[in-house]
C-alpha cells in the first residue's frame, strides 16, 4: 500500500515541482536550452512582420539604428501604454541625432484582434517614431519565440470571448548589428531611459 | 465631573469627526487612449479616514468597467480583476497608479479626449456609491494634471 503511495505520490510530485520550475523560472530555462556554444543567450532575430501599410519588413530593415523592440497590445489599459509613453518621453530627452539612431518597434501579442493598421496607429499616436508591427499568428509567435516572450489569453471573467494577455513585458535593445544588447525595464522613469540611450547611441 | 466629561468629549468628538469624515477620491485621472484603442483606463489616489473598501466600479461611457491589479512575476506582466475590491485602511491613502492598480474600461464607447471628462461610479461598502468626472489627460500624461 505505501509502495502504491509513492508510486502514485512521486510523479505528481515531480511534475508539481517542473511545473513550478517552468512557471517561476520559465524564461530563464528557455534561454539556457537556446544559449550558442559560446554559452551566450541568443535574444532576437530575422522576424519578418507586416508594418501598418501591409508590407512585409523584417528586422534587417531596422539595421544600422539601435532597435528598442517591446511587445504588447492595444487593448492593454495601463502597463503597454504607460512603457510606450516613456519610450516616447525618452526619445523626445534626446539630441535629434542620438534619436535618429534609434528605432522602436511595438510589436503584438494579440495579432488576432490588432492589424498591422490599427499596430502603426496605436504606436504613432505615442511618437511618430514607434513603428507598430501585426503578422500572421505564426509569424508573431516566431518573434515571440525568437525573444523568448511569453504572451498567453486569459480570459475576462464576466465577459465571454474577450480576453486580456499575459505577457512578457521588458523593453529589447538590439545593437545596430542585429545583435542583442540589453533589456530595460518597463518601469523606468523616462529620465533613466534617455541617459541609458543617450550613452548607447551617442 | 465637569472637566472629565470634558476630557471625554474632548477625546471622543475627534474619534467621531474621524469616522464621520467622508471617504474621498482624490485626483482622479483618466488616459486619453490612442486610436483603436477601446480600453480606458482611470487612476485616482483613494482616503477614507475611517477604513472603507472600494467594491465596485461602473461607468455608462463603456461596457464593462473592472478594478484590476498589475501582477509582475520576474519579467512577465499580468492583469488580475481584485475580486475582494480593494480595502483602504483607516487614513491611509492608498495610490491607483499605472503598473499598479486601476480602473479599466472596457469596450469604451467612444475614444477617450484629452481635455474631457468621463463619469465613472464607485462603490464603497461604507460610503456607498460615489461618482465622479474624470478628467483626461493627454497620452503622454504620467499623472493627474497639477
Amino acid at each position: 500500500m505505501r509502495r502504491l503511495i509513492l508510486l502514485i505520490a512521486l510523479p505528481v510530485l515531480a511534475a508539481l515541482i517542473v511545473g513550478f520550475a517552468v512557471v517561476q523560472y520559465g524564461p530563464g530555462l528557455v534561454h539556457e536550452q537556446q544559449a550558442g556554444d559560446n554559452g551566450e543567450i541568443t535574444i532576437g532575430g530575422p522576424f519578418a512582420l507586416t508594418d501598418p501599410t501591409g508590407h512585409s519588413v523584417t528586422a534587417h530593415d531596422f539595421n544600422g539604428r539601435w532597435m528598442l523592440v517591446y511587445f504588447g497590445y492595444t487593448h492593454c489599459p495601463d502597463v503597454c501604454p504607460t512603457t510606450l509613453n516613456t519610450i516616447a518621453l525618452a526619445l523626445a530627452k534626446l539630441p535629434a541625432a542620438t534619436r535618429a539612431r534609434i528605432a522602436p518597434v511595438f510589436i503584438t501579442v494579440d495579432p488576432e484582434r490588432d492589424t498591422p493598421k490599427l499596430m502603426g496607429d496605436y504606436a504613432r499616436a505615442f511618437d511618430p517614431q514607434i513603428t507598430g508591427l501585426s503578422g500572421t499568428q505564426a509569424a508573431i509567435g516566431a518573434a515571440e519565440h525568437e525573444y523568448h516572450v511569453y504572451a498567453q489569453k486569459h480570459p475576462i471573467k464576466g465577459d465571454p470571448g474577450d480576453y486580456e494577455m499575459d505577457h512578457s513585458s521588458v523593453i529589447y535593445v538590439m545593437k545596430p548589428d542585429g545583435s542583442f544588447d540589453t533589456v530595460l525595464s518597463d518601469t523606468m522613469t523616462p529620465e533613466d531611459m534617455a541617459k541609458q540611450l543617450k550613452g548607447l547611441a551617442a | 465631573m465637569r472637566t472629565s466629561t470634558l476630557a471625554l468629549l474632548l477625546t471622543v468628538l475627534p474619534a467621531l469627526a474621524l469616522a464621520a469624515a467622508p471617504t474621498r477620491i482624490d485626483r482622479p485621472w483618466a488616459r486619453a487612449t490612442a486610436p483603436g484603442q477601446d480600453t480606458g483606463v482611470v487612476y485616482a489616489t483613494l482616503l477614507s479616514p475611517a477604513g472603507d473598501r472600494l467594491i465596485s466600479v461602473a461607468s455608462p461611457a463603456c461596457a464593462m468597467a473592472m478594478l484590476h491589479e498589475n501582477v509582475v512575476t520576474g519579467r512577465m506582466t499580468a492583469m488580475r480583476p481584485l475580486d475582494a475590491g480593494l480595502a483602504l485602511p483607516p487614513g491611509q491613502p492608498v495610490r491607483l497608479a499605472p503598473g499598479g492598480i486601476h480602473i479599466m474600461l472596457m469596450g469604451l464607447k467612444q475614444p477617450l479626449v484629452a481635455g474631457g471628462h468621463v463619469p465613472l461610479a464607485l462603490t464603497f461598502a461604507q460610503a456607498g456609491t460615489l461618482t465622479v468626472s474624470v478628467p483626461i489627460e493627454p497620452l503622454g500624461a504620467a499623472g493627474p494634471a497639477p
